[in-house]
């Protein structure tokens, strides 16, 4: 959790250094963090997409409220909203005031209600399954960079061999018995098993891209003169790990988050698509998704309902990131978009 | 107080590579008084800077053995447990860096960093007082404004500057014992006189001792008492500053001081280097190290490229070469 309230950390420092800056034209007593946060609030993608993430995490969090004042619910049956053969009365999926983005063909559910739900879900498996393998990531980075030796070898080994498993292959095929293994083991049955299996295995593979990052950094890092100043004043591992390498790191651990915490929010929507992640009625992206390409030929909308709020969510993400890199990674040299 | 601060008896350093093993230092001794200014001068890779570390145990990795001793006060720093290292490390012992660049964190403010190095050993103290020492330390040094300045991040330093922050830092803690490892190299010349003067009042104001490692023979001039020479791994000469200027015996002594230009000769002499290049440290030749590039080698009969040459006293220095000592003593400028 510590990684994902710095993230959030991250948003408050941008409101208040906006204050702060205003008065102080010159860089002057400006941290490397708030020269990066002067940096970023220049780049315009980049704060566009800023807001179109918070956008998506305040519909996460308030997903109940939202579906309420709208008067939408994702779980309902509206058998008045489609015809016999299941399929939406009324043009583009039975859009209408009382389902403004139509309904779930079979069933009648309302499309914006789930897609509420389901941002609430792909956020949930995004940010807990990036935090979790940052963290997992982390730790083993800066452990394999500051002790070398044997201790890097087996860790860089084991990475080495987490990536070079199939790994999607693994995850389908190990579904059923380990979400039924698991709730063997007491975790509730249904969809907290299935959560736990899908963030357990995200976690196991996808520790081993920010390990390396972490690790390639702690070990220039290391041989920066300010570590070995800080040991010659008699700084213990803490405090050159917490005090002197992370401060370094978090630049590029946060772009990293940022990079990565789309591709589990899509990898989500592919399991769940493929059948192996959550199962209806729960709403998910992913199943809609799936769902949806059943019927595009009666009710094509359907398809691109979720398909765009997935498109959109992962390009803000992904151009956030790119911001963020161009504000505190300046060296990468990339121009602007 | 008859021993002195700090003696090395007989420091071995190895490195293990890929390659085969590093002797980067060969048995080195020396000591050191309480309030004295001691220079070790050398070209690199002779060992100087690996000396330092391993004073300070340093050493990162597994691959490097340290053997010998080094008495710091009676305690040996080469047997102490890690925790021992991490208390004298800062309070006993400090160092200052040779890149003020990088010896800085980026992320904190100066004022940060320097009462981040007094609380390492002096936890729970308050931050007022921590500030007003901070305040006092920059000012020190020669940093004007220092009520603004202690808010501002390093690269708001410039190189001179921050190299007084970093000594602001090393001597917060009034060590006894500072090693500056080239401490002006990364800066401009204009600059390495504040800064070698700096030491020298900070010195003097706190009666600490100094180890100054550098290659420049006009930095030894002007601030050391005592010149320890080191080549390939090994002491070859040890004098008074007065004594390794003025007839220094060694023969690569001899050709460091021809091979520099001072105010003093004739501009129309030309500056003599010393021929060939140092030996690789993994593949040592037996012997003087110095055998192949030392124009007196010939006349000794294969003497120095077979027997290693011991510190022998010549006059007031001592030097390790086979040649007789009354040439050793000659003058520079006859015979040798």
């Amino acid at each position: 959790m510590f990684y994902a309230l710095s993230v959030v950390n991250l948003e408050i420092d941008e409101i208040e250094i906006s204050a702060e800056v205003k008065d102080i034209s010159d860089s002057s007593g400006l941290s490397p963090w708030q020269l990066g946060m002067r940096r970023f609030r220049k780049g315009r993608l980049g704060v566009i997409a800023l807001w179109v993430v918070l956008f998506y995490v305040l519909v996460a969090i308030f997903a109940p409220f939202i579906v309420r004042l709208l008067n939408v619910d994702p779980y309902a049956l509206d058998r008045q909203a489609i015809n016999d053969f299941g399929l939406p009365k009324g043009p583009l999926g039975s859009m209408s005031w009382n389902h403004p983005l139509g309904v779930e063909p079979g069933t009648g559910r309302d499309i914006l209600g789930r897609l509420i739900y389901g941002t609430r879900l792909s956020l949930i498996i995004g940010t807990v399954g990036t935090v979790l393998s940052t963290t997992v990531g982390v730790c083993l980075g800066i452990v394999a960079g500051l002790r070398r030796g044997w201790v890097d070898s087996l860790i860089s080994r084991i990475g080495d061999v987490a990536l070079a498993f199939p790994s999607l292959l693994l995850i389908i095929a190990l579904a059923n018995p380990m979400t039924q293994r698991l709730e063997s083991w007491g975790v509730p049955k249904g969809n907290t098993a299935k959560l736990t299996y899908i963030l357990t295995i995200l976690t196991i593979f996808g520790w081993v891209y920010m390990a390396r990052l972490v690790r390639g950094q702690v070990l220039s890092l290391r041989e920066r003169d300010f570590v070995e100043a800080a040991r010659s004043f008699g700084a213990g591992t803490n405090h050159l790990v917490f005090k002197q390498l992370l401060p370094n790191l978090w630049p590029q651990i946060i772009i990293f988050v940022a990079m990565s915490l789309p591709g589990y929010v899509a990898l989500e929507a592919t399991l769940s698509f493929l059948g192996v992640g959550f199962q209806a009625p729960t709403a998910s992206w992913g199943i809609m998704l799936g769902d949806s390409v059943r019927y595009y030929r009666a009710d094509t909308a359907y398809l691109f309902i979720p398909g765009g709020a997935l498109l959109i969510l992962v390009l803000g993400f992904n151009l956030l990131a790119d911001g963020l890199r161009d504000a505190f990674d300046p060296r990468s040299d990339r121009q602007q978009l | 107080m008859n021993t002195p601060l700090l003696s090395v008896r007989d420091l071995h350093v190895n490195f293990g590579t890929s390659e085969g093993d590093v002797q980067a230092v060969r048995g080195v001794s020396f000591d050191i008084d309480r309030g004295e200014t001691l220079a070790i001068v050398g070209e690199s890779g002779s060992g100087k800077s690996v000396t330092a570390s391993a004073i300070m145990r340093l050493n990162f990795g597994a691959d490097i053995r340290v053997s010998g001793s080094a008495l710091f006060e009676g305690k040996d720093i080469l047997s102490m447990g890690e925790e021992e290292v991490r208390k004298m490390r800062g309070s006993d012992v400090a160092m200052i860096f040779q890149d003020p660049l990088t010896a800085l964190n980026p992320f904190y403010t100066v004022g940060n960093q320097i009462s981040e190095a007094y609380t390492i050993h002096h936890p729970g103290t308050s931050k007022k007082e921590l500030r007003a020492l901070a305040l006092d330390a920059i000012e020190k040094v020669g940093i004007p404004e220092p009520v603004k300045r202690i808010k501002q991040y390093p690269h708001e330093f410039s190189g001179g500057m921050r190299q007084r922050i970093v000594i602001a830092m090393a001597l917060i803690n009034q060590p006894k014992l500072l090693i500056a490892d080239e401490p002006t190299t990364a800066l401009d010349v204009t600059v390495q006189a504040q800064i070698l003067e700096l030491i020298g009042v900070m010195q003097e104001e706190n009666g600490t001792a100094v180890i100054l490692i550098t290659h420049d023979l006009g930095v030894v001039a002007e601030v050391t008492e005592r010149v320890l020479v080191m080549y390939a791994g090994r002491l070859v000469e040890k004098a008074s500053v007065i004594d390794a200027f003025a007839s220094p015996t060694h023969p690569y002594t001899r050709g460091l001081l021809n091979s520099v230009k001072s105010l003093d000769s004739d501009r129309h002499s030309r500056l003599e280097p010393i021929p060939g290049i140092p030996p690789s440290l993994i593949d040592l030749p037996t012997g003087c190290p110095f055998h192949s590039r030392c124009r007196y080698a010939a006349s000794l009969n294969g003497r120095c490229s077979t027997e290693v040459p011991e510190l022998k006293a010549v006059g007031n220095s001592w030097s390790a070469c086979h040649l007789p000592v009354d040439l050793l003593a000659a003058p520079i400028k006859e015979s040798l």
